[in-house]
């Protein structure tokens, strides 16, 4: 019963959340619903015994990454309320709202074709059964919880796609640095010639 | 893995996520604002993350969790190079919008 409140509770804070980036005419509003539906998804995470993933949920996506989008938004200036009654190309929002409906209907179908019975059998590779994980790293019982049992894989099977994921946030650094750099030089005068033409 | 009659199935977990992804994806093609555009797509990706840990738990394995962990990163170098290049377009051009840029040239 318990972990039905939680999920009910956190499934309206997501879909609260996810209705509110998409309704707010602010965007800042819209990155304060998206820290919103992030907590409730950290909930999710919870009800579903990934304890650490929940905790990374929170600092990851709600420390970092919200608080870039609003320090885009703040350092950009646009944080000034636009006017969602202009419909910029005709007939976009009934398409867009047909393609949304045609996406749930097909998720959904596949979630309530299949039912209870996912295919696949259960893993004999990576069990998620602590127990085992414990018994190959020596451990107390006690002491095994998902973050051991993440680890332990992370570094063993996954170390290569995990070392991968080092040099693509050093790529990402980089190119982020090189993009946001305010241009010296000739590219200048390209930008002074642009913002005139978006002025007219 | 066996549930209490009352607790949410994998099922409920399943059918939230394609709630969510639906909200994203429409949310994705309404909005103008690349900023809000580019959280839509934070919504999408939160909704596959939801459906990882489910079925990952279903079937008792951790690669439903290892994933996430793997979306995450991903989505966060997503996000600082996504900002980093909506930084530039709208430096550029102030106020723009994703129609505005649709050209893809100066």
């Amino acid at each position: 019963m318990a972990e039905t409140i939680v999920f009910a509770v956190a499934a309206l804070l997501i879909l609260g959340g996810a209705l509110g980036v998409i309704l707010s005419r602010n965007p800042v509003h819209s990155a304060l619903f998206l820290v919103q539906t992030l907590f409730g998804v950290a909930i999710t995470f919870i009800d579903l015994d990934a304890h650490f993933l929940a905790a990374v949920q929170v600092i990851v996506y709600a420390g970092a990454i919200v608080i870039l989008f609003l320090f885009v938004i703040m350092l950009l200036g646009v944080d000034q309320a636009e006017n969602l009654d202009i419909e910029p190309i005709a007939g976009q929002r009934p398409i867009a709202l047909i393609i949304a409906a045609a996406t749930l209907a097909g998720l959904m179908s596949v979630v309530l074709s299949v039912g209870d019975k996912l295919t696949g059998a259960d893993s004999v590779t990576g069990p998620l059964d602590a127990v085992i994980r414990v018994d190959a790293l020596g451990a107390s019982p006690e002491s095994a919880t998902d973050v051991r049992v993440l680890g332990s894989h992370l570094f063993t099977d996954y170390v290569f796609a995990f070392e991968i994921t080092a040099v693509l946030l050093t790529i990402a650094v980089v190119g982020a640095v090189l993009l946001a750099r305010r241009p010296s030089g000739p590219i200048e005068s390209f930008s002074e010639d642009d913002a005139v033409e978006a002025v007219r | 893995m066996t549930f209490a009659v009352d607790a949410p199935t994998t099922d409920w977990y399943l059918m939230l996520s394609a709630v969510l992804f639906s909200l994203g994806a429409l949310g994705l093609l309404v909005r103008r604002n690349p900023l809000v555009m580019f959280m839509c797509v934070e919504l999408m990706l939160n909704a596959v993350n939801i459906t990882f840990v489910a079925i990952g738990r279903e079937l008792k394995d951790v690669g439903g969790q290892l994933a996430v962990f793997f979306v995450l990163v991903v989505a966060a170098a997503e996000v600082v190079v996504g900002l980093a290049i909506i930084v530039t377009i709208i430096r550029r051009r102030p106020g723009a919008n994703a129609d505005d840029i649709s050209v893809l040239k100066g």
